[in-house]
């Protein structure tokens, strides 16, 4: 190609494979094939699922029935022409689902299984399904039955592929309303949160307020727990027995109030995080300048501090709304009638086995998610830009006003945070709120209530603790074959695509594609369906992408140049991983497996399709036992979960500090 | 040995090839060529420096050569085999990069013990090894310590006890000096070079830097985007240029647009004879002039010029230790100042100072001329 135009003719130099090449070779493809099945076909097979539509095709066979004797035969008829002649069906009514049957009986309204009359039957194309009992039939043979068989068969759909379920959905406007309701309160829920984050995070590093670190912590608080939590907080404070209820004057909680407001609580941290960032990368210099110029606080604010963190912005605003327009758990247990698109694909799935609309309403609510990722990855990419290695950090100064005002702001923050928390887990342990506000670990007695038990949250936690294991391992070597092999940068390209896939894929349509992918009889994978390692997979797939990219970042700050030495010195490259790579990563490790281990114990949008009854989770023991009304237990589940991850931190940051000083001495002059 | 030499004695014998030999190599990345139809031998023990500016294809050449991005045509051979497609492992060198890329966790003595272990040598031979090369790169105390606890210098010796830890046949050296200070650097240029000596291993140093290129290699391939230009011993690159590119990359110029004629240049009503040969008359030239070899002849204008002398102005002169620089201005071409470098007992002698009228002289083997490129 362009070679021919630059280079003479000849054929290119390629090295020859060396064992290491292999092995690395092989690796990455064992990784892009965890990848491809655990995430690709199992998207694929949504996508095309929701453009499949299931419906009986009456053109496609043809009935002769017998006189009482059973030797002379009528003309063939088609079951189309008989539906035509009784008027039985409509085309809507023969719309059905992958399970429809059809009894043919019906097209014949003198049956009788004790006549002696006899029917055949035959397809007139080379697909014609019917079934006999349970036996599949398909053949363009006649067929004959006698009354009493000629009762069990059935018509099986065929099926079509087609916009007809996507029809079906804009047409329907029960579900068109899910996708306003869901913008509506994502976009609220941003609003608020960004405007309470940013001035959190401007209190953090633009102040010299008291109590920084214990703001720092309590902030992080809510990723210890399920998005649901909050919403079983507001029913105790507000739902129809709240000790606030009073307050609301007549709203209900239960709809996109309560929504919005557990929203606020479980994005905040993610918020906090972004702006947070950004703001600390601010330039001390710039307000000097601006401070030279004398201009007023409230300009230096509207022309340095916002220019300088709006990408943070950007990107926290299309995190916190990707967040909340793809979460399942809250609106489950305090939307009340209020559907959103989450929503939505539970119905259509768990409650009316509609699997193909609930892929429709999976490929609804991409959009948004798709939309918000590519922005925020743009964004993500101009703000390192942003960032100069001369900047001077922002030193705030005391001022007592200020500090106080930030203060007062970040007090209200973290009252509401610990106020959440802390009504769960007083619900949890009094006997019945709030008539008997005694003492007792009744709730904690999960054995007594259906939704898994105690084994639920053992399940948990081996689930997350595989997933952290089993999910830094692949998730680490993944990004060191993107970083860190040369050449192949074809296949290359499109792992780091695969890896990014998972932050644009909400929960609840990852764990929709695992049921198309994974149940089908005909996948080789099928085995895996209802286990534990269908969980893990899940979960570490839908959480890749931030692991990745903690990984690609602690490669990067690795010397191209190793590599390079270490082949030089003929040293396998598994040994400058092991003696090198690793070692040097082990902070960022540890990170990434704490991430994936409190992730694990708090998702719910994935693993609430895949679950079985011996591998039934915390999390969705929460959902459920707060479906069924035991709302108490629910609470002290979701504390349980809150207590493991908080341990969870707790032992990380030891052995990272203990790590740390053990075996990065080196890091120290 | 020079090149020379080892080439008289393959032609006597007929069977020896260089132990390096590069071979019409090219190298494109996309559309981009970043070699040419490179050709180079290297000789057993030799030093040689790749030396040009900086994107002109040094570091893809030396990596070519080390199997890290193998070049896209031509031919690699070392020590009688061809390595053209044979992966870095495979391959008989070590590497020294401007970062070091030392392992920041492994202590001084585990780096420099990391290619040992593959060996499977029993620990105490390795231990002595180290140590060995400990005391060679003049490190003994170190062992123990992390490379971070080191200095800059410290650490490239450390980098480079490691790549000769294996005895490699090759040692290339991808501008191992550019980061460090300019003190620690002439320092170090010595100790590699003694040590280049003494173990007698072929070495391919990349560099930016003439002092440096002058000072280490026995021969320079000066190299100008993607071609190499010249291939000399440092004086014939000095001395005889090959191309204006050379001429002007290596030490300092005067450079004077001019035509040809009959073996000689004009400048004003000045006469230059040349020794360059092979060029028309009429054909639009440069004259090259290093500042050293302008040489003061006498203190006022000659009545009657001789060829090669310039009637000259001092504009002005400054002492740089331990010559004086002067800018010179001739009347006769036109204000093209020349910049000369005389010594401080020509100074002295001649009385010179700013202002004075005086004669030089540039003597016909010191002017180079080039073809001026685009022009006729
Ligand atoms: N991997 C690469 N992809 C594209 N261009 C490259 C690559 N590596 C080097 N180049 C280009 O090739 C030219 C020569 O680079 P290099 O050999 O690194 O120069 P130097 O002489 O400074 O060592 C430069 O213009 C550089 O931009
Ligand atoms: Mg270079």
């Amino acid at each position: 190609m362009t070679d021919a135009a630059t280079l003479p003719p000849g054929r290119t130099t390629r090295l020859k494979l060396d064992r290491d090449g292999v092995i690395k070779r092989g690796l990455m493809l064992v990784i892009a094939a965890y990848l491809f099945a655990a995430l690709a076909l199992p998207l694929y097979a949504m996508l095309s699922k929701s453009f499949v539509t299931y419906s009986f095709d009456l053109t496609r066979y043809e009935f002769q029935v017998s006189d009482e004797t059973g030797t002379i035969w009528s003309d063939p008829v088609s079951a189309a022409d008989l539906n035509a002649r009784l008027d039985l069906f409509d085309p809507d009514d023969l719309r059905t689902s992958t399970n429809g049957r059809l009894a043919v009986t019906g097209f014949f309204p003198e049956f009788s299984f004790r006549s002696p009359v006899k029917y055949r039957l035959r397809g007139t194309v080379a697909d014609a399904p019917y079934l006999v009992g349970l036996d599949l039939q398909n053949s363009t043979e006649w067929r004959e039955f006698d009354g009493n068989t000629f009762r069990r068969v059935n018509l099986r759909p065929v099926a079509t592929a087609g916009l007809q379920n996507y029809r079906a959905y804009f047409t329907n406007p029960t579900l068109l309303s899910s996708i306003g309701n869901s913008v509506f309160i994502a976009t609220v829920s941003t609003v608020l949160t960004v405007t309470a984050a940013f001035g959190f995070a401007y209190a953090l590093n633009r102040s010299c307020m008291q109590f920084k670190g214990a703001f720092r912590l309590i902030a992080m608080m809510p990723i210890l727990v399920p998005s649901l939590l909050p919403g079983i907080a507001l029913i105790y404070l507000f739902g129809n027995q709240g000790l606030l209820k009073s307050l609301l004057m007549g709203q209900s909680i239960y709809g996109p109030l309560g929504i919005v407001i557990g929203s606020i609580f479980f994005t905040f941290p993610h918020a906090l995080i972004i702006i947070s960032t950004a703001l600390s990368i601010s330039d001390q210099r710039q307000y000097e300048a601006a401070e030279s110029l004398r201009a007023s606080k409230w300009r230096t604010f509207w022309t340095v501090t916002i220019p300088s963190a709006r990408y943070g912005l950007i990107s926290a605003a299309f995190v916190t709304f990707t967040l909340v327009i793809t979460d399942f758990g809250l609106p489950k247990v305090i939307g009340g009638q209020y559907n959103v698109l989450a929503i939505d694909i539970y119905k259509q799935v768990i409650g009316q086995q509609n699997f193909e609309m609930g892929a429709v309403v999976s490929v609804v609510l991409l959009i948004p998610a798709v939309i918000a990722f590519a922005v925020d990855r743009i964004v993500q990419k101009k703000q390192v830009s942003l960032l100069s290695a001369r900047s001077v950090p922002y030193q705030p100064r005391p001022n007592r006003r200020f500090d106080m005002a930030m203060l007062g702001w970040c007090s209200l923050v973290a009252l509401f945070i610990v106020g959440i928390i802390g009504i769960c887990q007083f619900a949890a342990l009094v006997k019945f709120w709030p008539y008997d506000l005694s003492f007792s670990l009744r709730n904690y007695e999960f054995d007594r209530m259906d939704g898994g038990g105690w084994a639920a949250y053992f399940n948990s936690l081996r689930m997350a603790a595989l997933t952290a294991v089993v999910g830094t391992v692949i998730v680490f070597t993944g990004a060191y074959v993107v970083e860190k092999i040369d050449g192949f940068r074809l296949g290359r390209a499109g792992f780091q695509f695969l890896a990014m896939l998972p932050m644009a894929i909400p929960g609840m349509v990852l764990g929709l594609a695992y049921i198309f992918f994974f149940n089908d009889p005909e996948n080789p994978l099928n085995f895996v369906y209802g286990t534990m390692a269908i969980l893990v997979i899940s979960t570490v797939t839908h959480f890749y992408t931030v692991g990745h990219l903690t990984a690609l970042t602690a490669l990067k700050q690795i010397d191209a140049e190793f590599e390079p030495v270490a082949s030089s010195l003929r040293a396998p490259f598994w040994r400058l991983f092991a003696r090198v790579t690793v070692p040097v990563c082990l902070p960022s490790i540890l990170d990434i497996s704490i991430y994936l281990f409190v992730n694990a114990m708090t998702t719910v949008s994935a693993v609430v399709f895949l679950y079985s009854t011996h591998t039934a989770l915390a999390s969705v023991a929460v959902l459920n036992m707060d479906d069924a009304g035991d709302v108490a237990p629910a609470a002290a589940m979701g504390m349980m979960i809150f207590y493991t991850n908080a341990a969870a931190r707790m032992l990380h940051a030891a052995a990272s500090r203990g790590l740390l000083r053990r075996t990065q001495a080196w890091r120290l002059r | 040995m020079t090149a020379l030499d080892a080439e008289g004695l393959r032609a006597a014998t007929g069977i020896a090839e260089p132990y390096l030999r590069i071979e019409n190599v090219w190298k494109a990345f996309g559309d981009f060529v970043a070699l040419r139809d490179v050709s180079l031998d290297i000789e057993r023990g030799e030093f040689i420096c790749f030396l040009g500016p900086s994107g002109c294809g040094k570091t893809t050449l030396l990596r070519a050569v080390a199997g890290l991005d193998p070049q896209s045509r031509g031919t690699i051979r070392q020590g009688g085999r061809d390595i053209s497609d044979m992966p870095a492992s495979q391959r008989d060198y070590g590497i020294v990069f401007q970062s070091y890329a030392l392992f920041p966790n492994l202590t001084i003595a585990k780096n420099i013990a990391f290619g040992l272990e593959n060996t499977r040598r029993p620990r105490a031979e390795i231990s002595a090894r180290v140590d060995e090369l400990l005391d060679l790169v003049g490190l003994p105390e170190q062992a123990d310590k992390y490379p971070a606890q080191l200095s800059g210098g410290q650490q490239q010796r450390i980098a480079l006890a490691r790549a000769i830890a294996i005895n490699p046949g090759l040692l290339l050296l991808d501008e191992p000096l550019s980061a460090l200070d300019a003190k620690v650097r002439v320092h170090l240029r010595h100790e590699i070079k003694e040590l280049q000596r003494k173990l007698g291993v072929t070495t391919i140093m990349v560099t930016h830097d003439q002092e440096e290129a002058l000072s280490m290699a026995d021969r320079i391939a000066v190299m100008n985007q993607g071609v190499i230009e010249q291939v000399g011993t440092p004086t014939e690159i000095y001395r005889h240029p090959a191309t204006l590119f050379v001429a002007d990359f290596i030490g300092e110029t005067n450079r004077i647009e001019t035509t040809h004629t009959g073996g000689a240049v004009r400048v004003g009503h000045a006469v230059l004879q040349t020794e360059t040969h092979g060029l028309r008359d009429g054909q639009a030239v440069v004259m090259v002039v290093r500042p050293e070899d302008v040489l003061p002849h006498a203190v006022g204008y000659e009545a009657e010029m001789k060829p090669n002398q310039l009637p000259v102005d001092i504009a002005d002169m400054e002492f740089l230790g331990s010559y004086w620089r002067a800018h010179l201005n001739n009347p006769e071409f036109a204000n093209t100042p020349l910049v000369a470098n005389f010594s401080i007992n020509a100074v002295r002698r001649f009385g010179l100072a700013s202002g004075t009228r005086m004669t030089v002289e540039i003597p016909p083997e010191r002017l180079l001329v080039f073809p001026r490129e685009g022009v006729a």
